[in-house]
């Protein structure tokens, strides 16, 4: 009997050592859960505030913790074409196509990535631009590539110059040992739709809990209306729009009118 | 003030387009011509795609010839009967573009062709106008009579069958060029978003043979209609046309247009031409320039079209 008892003690054992690891719990909100976006709306930031609350399981000797936050935009396909000097003129030869890749995404962490976590789990865990999954259509496969690609390279540089694509690993405060909060920076041209915030929780190298928020971007009022019919009733917007264009002409010719 | 455009889906200056709208209006009064060829290059300019500029200043081209077209209408300057069979080319000629231009650009080509398209027409154009009103200008100086001669005998224009008398013009020509350069202008108008005036009234003088008093006129009847077509085509079949914009550049465009005719009737005829031809030329070598010199970017990133 003993040899047995033995064994279910150190499976007890494991049990609870497994269930320390998730001791913690992430409670996090942003400031805002929709975002309107009306004429004038030339970029906004929200605020992701939140709280790592131990328990009775948490090892009394973690103190420091450290968080990585994701956010990621509408999914689209995209694509990258790069060109080359053909014939004299520079012309679009070679592309590659994104599939279903943010629109927006950003990481926000408190010290660096490198600092956190060891190469591997940085990959598992998608920390930082270069170790986030983007997939590409390489020939019949779907892929990702290595993270120097030309092609991945081109594409996160681009989306970061026009603000969409961003990392910032200073971005996440502590303002106590567990009470953070972090900028989520909205540039003017950002895309509509649902936004996935994850945070991530890790602690001595490895990931201790992760929890997931979400907030919207809508195009209200006029905006809205324009693009909606634009997309649907692309008949009647193009009606609508010829004839604003003969009643601003005929007004024009009355208003001008000399003879 | 900043404007969100809806459908160019980017943020602008509203002063900015309207100063826009009116200084391409002054020069489409000053010279009698739609300016398409140089609102959407100063539109791509501003960061709005090249999609989205060509479909969003053909609707702004319609409202500005409508208004120009009002006006030679009370003045009996149009020969309808030669602008209707100039119309179906031009709608043929529309619908061609226009799934053209659709076909180009999921090939990811369309910039390309925009761009060589600007650069082939442009300096070509330009350089052929320039060059008379510099012509025309030393004939002035040395004292010579300008030739009163319409130059240009295309015999085997006239020599084709289906001949068509058009009163107002009083002429009596075949309609197959008629119908061919009504196609010939509604294609380029949907590919390139121009109305394509500066091109059609050369065309309509030299080939046609269309007397002074009614080309401008009828001209700006074909590319109303065109320029029509070619909006409610790129609304359907694109998703492009954007009404915010559109509507901006055409209140800016019809009042600048309405100085810039005042300023027209102070420049002799042929310094209008020279002026005009260098204008083009300058679009068109700008273009060329472009493609030329090695981008800052090589890559570019594009959304691809949702099948929805």
């Amino acid at each position: 009997m003993r040899p047995l008892r033995t064994a279910s003690t150190t499976l007890l054992l494991l049990l609870s050592g497994a269930a320390g690891a998730h001791a913690e719990r992430l409670i996090a909100s942003v400031s805002n859960h929709r975002v309107t976006v009306t004429p004038n709306y030339s970029g906004e930031e929200l605020v992701l505030f939140g709280s790592v609350e131990k328990d009775a399981q948490t090892p009394a000797s973690r103190s420091a913790y450290d968080l990585v936050v994701t956010v990621r935009g509408p999914r689209a396909d995209m694509v990258t074409r790069r060109k080359e000097r053909k014939f004299g003129i520079w012309i679009n030869t070679d592309s590659r196509q994104f599939l279903k890749v943010p629109g927006y995404l950003a990481l926000f962490a408190n010290r660096p990535f490198d600092a956190m976590a060891a190469p591997e789990v940085q990959r598992r865990q998608q920390l930082g631009l270069n170790n986030v999954l983007l997939t590409q259509r390489v020939g019949p496969d779907y892929a990702d590539v290595v993270p120097n690609d030309a092609f991945r390279s081109a594409f996160i540089r681009l989306q970061s110059q026009h603000g969409l694509y961003r990392e910032d690993t200073s971005a996440v405060t502590f303002l106590t040992p567990t009470l953070f909060r972090t900028g989520i920076p909205l540039p003017a041209a950002v895309p509509i739709g649902t936004y996935e915030i994850e945070i991530k929780l890790l602690a001595d190298g490895a990931l201790v809990t992760k929890s997931e928020t979400a907030f919207e971007i809508v195009k209200v009022g006029f905006e809205q209306f324009v693009a909606t019919s634009a997309r649907q009733n692309g008949l009647v917007y193009g009606l609508v729009t010829t004839a604003m264009a003969l009643l601003t002409g005929w007004m024009a010719s009355i208003v001008f009118r000399r003879d | 003030m900043q404007i969100y455009l809806p459908i160019a889906d980017i943020p602008v200056n509203i002063f900015l387009l309207l100063a826009m709208g009116a200084a391409v209006g002054f020069v489409s009064g000053m010279f009698g011509i739609g300016g398409g060829f140089l609102m959407t290059p100063l539109l791509i300019f501003v960061g709005i795609t090249p999609a989205v500029a060509v479909a969003s200043v053909s609707s702004h081209i319609a409202a500005s010839s409508f208004s120009g077209a009002l006006s030679y209408w009370r003045r009996r300057a149009i020969d309808p009967s030669l602008a209707l069979v100039l119309m179906i080319g031009g709608t043929l000629g529309t619908a061609l573009g226009v799934s053209t231009f659709t076909l180009l650009r999921s090939l990811g080509q369309l910039d390309l062709m925009i761009a060589l398209s600007y650069v082939a027409l442009l300096t070509s154009v330009g350089g052929v106008m320039f060059w008379e009103g510099l012509r025309a200008i030393m004939r002035a100086r040395q004292g010579a009579l300008p030739t009163v001669r319409r130059p240009g005998s295309h015999v085997w224009i006239h020599g084709l069958p289906l001949k068509m008398r058009f009163k107002r013009s009083k002429i009596y020509v075949s309609v197959i060029p008629v119908i061919g350069i009504g196609l010939l202008i509604g294609f380029l108008g949907a590919v390139m978003g121009i109305g394509g005036g500066f091109i059609l009234v050369p065309l309509l003088i030299y080939i046609l043979r269309v007397p002074t008093s009614t080309v401008i006129g009828t001209s700006m009847v074909l590319t109303l209609a065109t320029m029509m077509i070619a909006t409610m085509l790129h609304a359907v079949s694109n998703h492009l046309v954007d009404a915010v914009l559109a509507l901006i550049l055409m209140v800016g465009g019809v009042t600048g247009a309405q100085f810039g005719a005042r300023a027209g009737q102070m420049i002799r005829g042929e310094q209008l031409r020279l002026l005009l031809g260098l204008l083009i030329l300058a679009v068109g070598i700008r273009f060329a320039v472009e493609l030329v010199i090695r981008p800052a970017d090589l890559f570019t990133i594009r959304e691809t079209e949702q099948s929805q």
